[in-house]
Formats: C-alpha cells, structure tokens, sequence
C-alpha cells in the first residue's frame, strides 16, 4: 500500500461569459479592456457558489469509487460564502460524508488549496481536499476579465494511488500583490509587472529547486509544470528561471476558463492528471504570501480510474453567455426591479434545517423495508397505497441518482433570478420522485421522458438575513455519464 | 358506504356579491353585499340562523383570522361561527359545514359565506406566499400557472396530443368562458374574445398564456341552508336541494409515489365516483345538466371533463372542440363565465358555482339562463397543486321529495 493521490474531480460552470461581452461594455470607459476581449471564462449560475462547486468536484472526485470512509475533508477558498459557519461542514453534509470525519475551511491565501493538499498528503487517513473559488468582481475591472468560477477535488490516501508526492517545498514571504479585508467587498491589486518581477520571478524558481533538490531530480524531469498566473508568459519564464523545459509548461486555461483563484493550481493538476501517462512528473506551484511547490509521480494506476468529468468534461458541458448585463445581475453588481414576487420572506428555520438536514443537504430518502418501495423524502408511513407501513423506511441516498421529466413547465410569472423558471416533476428510474427546479437547461431541451441528473445548488438567498439555503436540483444528464457515481 | 346527505339540506336563500377589482370595497363591504342578498332571498333574519360558517383562504390578507369577522361584519347573534380554509375548496368547504349542521339537526338554519379581498394584496396574479418550514426548502419556487401547466406536458406526453391541438382545445375553453361571462352582469370579466387572442397572449408558463388563465378578483357569496320540511313552512317551492358533497384530499402519492402519470387530477377522479354514488347518478353524461368546474387554467378545466367521467379519457379535446361543453352545448360548464371571467376569489369560488346552480334551476339566471331548466348540476373545486391538492364535489339538483 502506498499513500498517494488516490482519485480526482472537478468542476467548471456551464455558463461561459464571451469577454468580448465584457470588453463591449466597458471599452467606452476602459479602453484597455477591448485588447482583453478574447476567450471566454467560466462564470457560476446564479444559483452556485463556491459550495456547491466544491460539492460538485467532491462528486466528480468520489466518481465510482463506492462508499469511501473519510477521515478528513478540507475546503480551501478565498470566497468562502459564510465567515462563521464551517463551509466545508455544508460540503461534507451534501456529499453525505457521514459525521465521524474532521472538517475543516482553509483560506485568506491563493496558495490555501496547495498548502491543505500538502498537509493532507504528510500522511494520516483518507483526506479529501477541496477547493472552489468565485470571486466578486468590480465592473470594468481587470480581474473581472482574468478570473473565472470553479472547483476541483483530491482525495489522498493508502491503496493505489494515481500519483504519488516525490517532494515538496514551501516558503512563506508577506508578497502583497492583493488583498481583500472584511470591509472591502473586492480584492485591491498592485502593479502586474512587478508583482511578475518583484514577486513570481525571485520568490519562485528557488522553491522549485529545494523541491527538486529533495527529490533528487533535475529540472529536466518535470514532464507538466502547472503554475496558474494570469500575466501571458510568466509560468513560462519562471520554468525557464528555473531550467524546466518549456514544453513542459502547462496551459492555464485562460482562454477557456479563467482563473479559479485558490482552486487553479488543483484545477490545473487535474487537468494534467487527465492527460498524464504512468511515470509523467507533475509539478504544481501554488503562489501567494509566498509558494508551496509540490512534485508528483504518475503511477500506472491513472488509467483504472473510473470515467469523470474533470476539467475536460465540464468544459465540454458549456453554453456560451453573450448577455455581459445577466452577469451582472447574477452577481448583484447592478440592483435590478425583481419584483413584489422576490420579496417573498426566504428566512430558514434553523431548527428544522437541522432536524431535516439529512433530507434537506444529504438527498437522502427513505427505502421502505417491507415493501421495497423507493421515496423522497423519508417519511413515517410508506407512500405506496398497498403498503403504508409505518416507520419502515431505511435511509436511501438520491442525489447519485438518474431520473426522467414526468412533467414540467417554463413559468415566467414566478421570481426567478434567471426567468423562465423551469422546473417539474422528476420520477427516478428506480423509485420515487420530487417536485423540483431544474438548473443549467434551456426551456427547449425540456421534454416528458428526458433523463436529469440531481446538481447540489442555492435554492434561495435570504437577502434580509444574510443566509442562503441549499437544496438539490435537476440538471440534464444528457450530456454527462454518471453511471457508478456515488 | 355512509347514507349521504342526498335530500336532507335544501338550500333557502343565496347572494353573490359583483366580482372584480372592488377597489371601494372592504371584504366586509363584499361580505354584506353577498349576504344582504341571501337573506332577502331566504326570507328570514340574522336571528334565525343556528350556525355559520365562514370560508376564506388568505386571511392574513384582508379580514384577519377567526371566524370573528363574519360575526362582526354580519353582527350575528353570539352562535357558533367557525372559518375554514382548504385552498381553493374553501367556499366549498364553508357550505359543507353548513350542510352537514342541518342534516345532523343541530342546525334549523345555518349559513356559509366565502369572501376574498384578493386586490388589496398588491399581486396581479396570486400572491406569494410561504408553504411551511420544510416545503420552503425542498420546493420548487413555482407559481399556480407553473404547477398547473404541467397538466399540459404529461397529458400530451400521455395521448401523443400535438401541442397545438390541445392548445387550440385550451383556447375554446377561455373564448367559451368569455363568451358567457359576457352574459353575466356580476362577472369580472365580460369582454368577448377570438380563439387566436389567445393563442397569441404572452407566456406565463408554458404552454400558458395569459388567456388560460382565470382572473384574480375580490367577491363574496353566501348560502342559507335548511331542511326542505322548514323550506316548505316557510313557504319555498321548487325547492333546490343538496345531492351530494364529496371532499377528497392528496394523501402524497402524487407527490412521491410513480403510480401517477401527472395528466389527471386522481382527486377528483375520486370524489366524483363518491358524489355519484351519494347522489344516486349512475350515467352522469346522460344525467347532469350543468356544471361549474375550477377552471383555474384552461388545462385545468380540460382534464377535469374526463376526471369528471364526463368526456372518456383521451377525449375532452374533442367534446370541448365539437361545443358540448358551450352554453347551448348538452352539459353546459361554466355558463356564468366560471372562474376564468366570473372570478376568482378564492374562498367565495365553491359558493359561487352553486349560486349559478340555484339560479339556473329555479329559472332566475337572466340572459344566460338554459331554457331546458337543469334538474341536476355538479360543482367542483381544485386547491393546491395537482400533485397535491384538495378536491370538492358538489351535486346539487330539483328536490323530489
């Protein structure tokens, strides 16, 4: 047995803004921006946030893997969207990770996802590292044309790993090319060339090479350098700072994605992993307040692994967004007339939230033991009318499951943030079913008998309050194979 | 199978007030207006009435709780006065409470009064409102349109209907309606229209336009109930008597169990073989005349006239396409105009349904009046959603005792 990357997932959002949308709008006040309006980036659905990507990349990770008894779960971002509430408490109870495992959100650094993988892999039980990242942009900012929303999950441990740690390195400097503090609702930003030359350039190749030192290799034998920095060229000249090949350099996925702030450095790892063959040298750099360098090995077990989405996949499920003004929206960036409908009181109570949490977060239903009969929720007497058996019911997890539209409808006169509101009946294949929105679908995909997979999302933002409270909903399967997916 | 009520109540006196945007008036105001009627009709005073029930569904909205405003707005004697509410069967379920207190006989004369202020809440359509700490966490964020909508997709999913077919069957069910509220001079809406204004009115939820759906009013009706021996000493003839009164409610099955394929309201299905039975109706497209069916949507009132085991399954496209539902039709439904243009508020709509029966049957319903006086006519409500809703079933008729 050895410890290792056992597994690996991500997430990116199925919207992705045309940042010549962006440059469109804004190229009368910054013309600076126009030369940027190249690419597209991913941007989150008004209903996600960095939890409920991180629960998706927890589901992409755990993908076929079966019931895994975790010891660990770490949640890593910047843009956590509750400061005193464990976030990655929320992720844990979604992916229904049972509650004897130690929880814990990592932040305040872009480097929070490569130091928590680090920690996790000096060893101990199985650990699952997740990080997802959806920063809040200013109009008309540069980073609002570099940034982009998503997620990605490792999960490290004893078997038979797909890559293993060769070595690592780590310093720690106070290098503030940003910041954002409680008060600021954005990040403010230094001068890019030099955070480029007083900050990557100096601060960088040495970690590389104490990394390597370690591992007794040379520069040579990194096969896939993963650096994410937004400036064009800078992995480039720090792997060439520190005699890596250039070929080996991988590519950031600006032009598809943007940058996914804490989460890019194991973004961009997956997306090596996916295309790494056994004996492949990985190396990830994550930067901020200082660098961790992390080596890894392919084994030859990178190609048992179980099919996933990965960042492949879900840049493969995409729908361009034209419409800058809808982002805006999404982000509240512009406050918009919703409507008496939308001031419909959202407030959750916290005590039935707790006591229905199983049902509420998890997606867990309940399985009759005398009849077999599958329902949503769980609930005291069987559903079926030949059995009504009370208190027979065991619990059975729905969120893996595939269901088909029973019925739907495009309402428009309902509160939506992103109208039609479209939802319907969903009848699971093997039993059961639920009244629920649907998420990520176009009003003309919709059909009685089309197969819908269940997304973990924002059900509804209590803005009065502060709170938000998460529900699943039904997405098209079409375009994903979830088979054997926990 | 319980005895039933068939001929124990016979209906003394009823009122509705004008439905519509009453912006000058309180739900008391529409209260009294209802009342004032049915008491002129009935013959009697507040004095003699036993027991009252009040039906009102968003209380919160216009009168507050408790059965306390109908005492206050009438200025009933001290006697007992309960609200209910059962979403849209609340009026129904007003008159059921009434009913059952005199065919009990601890009643001589009892009351049912549904109101709505529906146009003080600020809402063009049905306000928003919360469904219960759960609920609001697992539901969809829909509306009444959204829910009912459905109907369309699964029934057509079901029949291999075309879309524009059944569509076009939707929008002769609202031009119908227009046409007869035309004819009513308390309906809401009284303006005539074409088949293609409402194929072509905008989406509220697909394939709902904004002509397949009923108005959203303010309203008040009553009734004043007794038993037909007390009807007769107080010198009523052609005395119009209760039939039958079914409630049937979701218990979840809809909602959760895959035995329903969402084209047909199991409710009502339900409730109308139940009111048949107690009725004594054994072929009820032979033997009802009328009916007044929830016609929230036009889908709605679709699907009920095979649930009504009225049109064969499959076949209400057609019986409503060839004008056998019309008002010169052979069943007419909603010759008042129904809920699409007489109106909708809520806890008045069931007591509404049943004054246009006692209208018709005694031969007072104006230029709408059928000439083949109808002997047996049918009430129907739909609350809720229909995966999970309430269903009540009226059968009122010429009393043969």
């Amino acid at each position: 047995m050895t410890f290792g990357i056992l597994s690996f997932g991500a997430y990116i959002p199925r919207l992705r803004l045309q940042r010549k949308a962006i440059a469109d709008a804004h190229g009368w006040f910054n013309s600076a921006l126009k030369g940027q309006g190249k690419g597209e980036r991913a941007i989150a659905n008004w209903d996600e946030d960095p939890v409920t990507m991180a629960v998706e990349a927890g589901r992409d990770c755990l993908a076929g893997l079966g019931p895994v008894s975790l010891e660990a779960l770490t949640f890593a971002s910047t843009t956590f969207p509750f400061l005193d509430r464990l976030n990655a408490g929320v992720v844990a109870e979604a992916l229904a990770l049972g509650q004897d495992l130690a929880t814990a959100d990592a932040g305040q650094t872009q480097r929070a996802a490569t130091s928590a993988l680090l920690a996790a892999l000096r060893g101990g039980g199985p650990s699952l590292i997740v990080a997802a990242e959806k920063r809040p942009v200013k109009a008309a900012s540069p980073i609002e044309m570099t940034a982009g929303d998503g997620a990605a999950a490792i999960l490290v441990g004893e078997g038979k790993p797909v890559a293993t740690l060769l070595a690592s390195a780590t310093r720690t400097a106070d290098f503030v090319d940003h910041y954002r503090t409680p008060e600021s609702e954005y990040d403010y930003q230094w001068e890019e060339r030099w955070i480029r030359d007083a900050g990557y350039m100096p601060l960088v190749p040495p970690v590389i090479k104490a990394c390597l030192a370690k591992a007794g290799l040379g520069p040579e034998a990194v096969t896939r350098f993963c650096m994410p920095a937004v400036l064009a060229k800078v992995a480039n000249s720090v792997a060439k700072g520190a005699g890596i090949p250039d070929a080996a350099v991988a590519d950031n996925l600006h032009a598809v994605c943007g940058e996914t702030g804490t989460a890019h450095p194991l973004v961009m790892l997956v997306a090596a992993l996916e295309e790494a063959k056994p004996g492949d040298r990985i190396m990830v750099v994550g930067f901020g307040q200082g660098a961790d360098v992390l080596l890894f090995e392919v084994t030859d077990q990178i190609s048992a692994l179980a099919p996933r989405l990965g960042v492949k996949g879900h840049l493969a499920r995409r729908r361009e967004e034209t419409n800058y003004a809808k982002f805006l929206a999404f982000n509240d960036t512009v406050e918009l007339e919703r409507g008496m409908r939308a001031e419909a009181d959202k407030q959750t109570a916290l005590s039935a939230l707790w006591r229905n949490r199983h049902t509420v977060t998890s997606f867990v239903g309940g399985k009759c033991s005398k009849c077999g009969t599958l329902q949503f929720p769980k609930t005291r007497v069987c559903v079926n009318p030949n059995c009504t058996a009370i208190d027979t019911q065991e619990p059975e997890p729905f969120s893996g499951k595939i269901g088909k539209i029973n019925s739907y409808t495009a309402d428009r006169l309902t509160y939506s943030p992103d109208p039609p509101a479209c939802y319907g009946m969903i009848q699971f294949d093997e039993g059961g079913r639920w009244m629920m929105d649907f998420t990520d679908v176009d009003e003309k995909d919709l059909a009685v008998g089309h197969p819908m997979r269940m997304m973990f999302r924002v059900k509804d933002i209590d803005s009065q309050r502060g709170f938000r409270r998460y529900f699943w909903k039904a997405a098209p399967a079409a375009t994903t194979d979830l088979s054997g997916r926990a | 199978m319980p005895k039933g009520i068939r001929d124990k109540v016979a209906i003394l006196g009823m009122g509705c007030s004008k439905f519509g945007e009453r912006w000058d008036m309180n739900a008391e105001d529409l209260m009294v207006e209802a009342y004032t009627e049915a008491l002129g009709d009935a013959g009697i005073e507040t004095k003699q009435i036993d027991a009252a029930w009040l039906g009102t569904a968003i209380e919160e909205q216009h009168v507050g709780k408790s059965a306390v405003p109908l005492a206050v707005a009438l200025r009933l004697p001290y006697i007992p006065v309960t609200r209910v509410e059962n979403f849209c069967a609340t009026g129904t379920e007003a008159f059921r409470g009434a009913v059952y207190a005199v065919a009990s006989g601890a009643a001589d004369i009892a009351l049912a009064l549904g109101v709505e202020k529906l146009k003080d809440t600020g809402y063009g359509g049905l306000p928003q409102r919360g469904r219960g700490t759960l609920p609001n966490m697992t539901w969809p964020n829909a509306s009444a349109p959204g829910y009912f909508a459905q109907l369309a997709a699964a029934y057509r999913a079901k029949y291999g209907s075309a879309p524009q077919d059944l569509k076009r069957a939707m929008a002769h069910v609202s031009v119908k309606s227009h046409d007869n509220g035309g004819r009513n001079p308390k309906a809401h809406l009284r303006n005539k229209i074409t088949i293609d204004t409402v194929l072509n009115s905008p989406m509220i939820a697909e394939p709902l336009g904004l002509y397949d759906c009923c108005g959203v009013s303010d309203g008040a009706a009553c009734a004043i109930v007794t038993t037909p021996e007390i009807a007769r000493s107080l010198g009523k003839r052609d005395l119009v008597s209760v039939k039958a009164l079914q409630v049937a409610v979701s218990n979840g099955t809809e909602a959760q169990h895959n035995s329903w394929d969402g084209s047909y309201f199991a409710t009502t299905r339900i409730a109308a073989t139940r009111a048949y039975q107690e009725a004594g109706v054994e072929k009820p497209r032979d033997e009802i005349n009328l009916i007044e069916v929830h016609d929230c949507f036009s889908v709605t009132e679709l699907v009920t006239m095979e649930d009504l085991h009225i049109s064969a399954e499959g076949r209400a496209i057609h019986d409503i396409l060839d004008g056998f539902y019309d008002a010169d039709g052979t069943i007419p439904c909603q010759i008042d105009g129904g809920l699409k243009c007489f109106g909708h508020p809520i806890g008045a709509s069931g007591l509404r349904m049943i004054y246009e029966m006692y209208l018709q049957m005694q031969g007072r319903a104006g230029e709408r009046q059928r000439k083949d006086l109808p002997r047996l006519g049918l009430t129907h409500n739909l609350g809720g959603f229909p995966h999970q809703n309430v269903c009540s079933i009226s059968i009122v008729g010429q009393y043969e005792g």
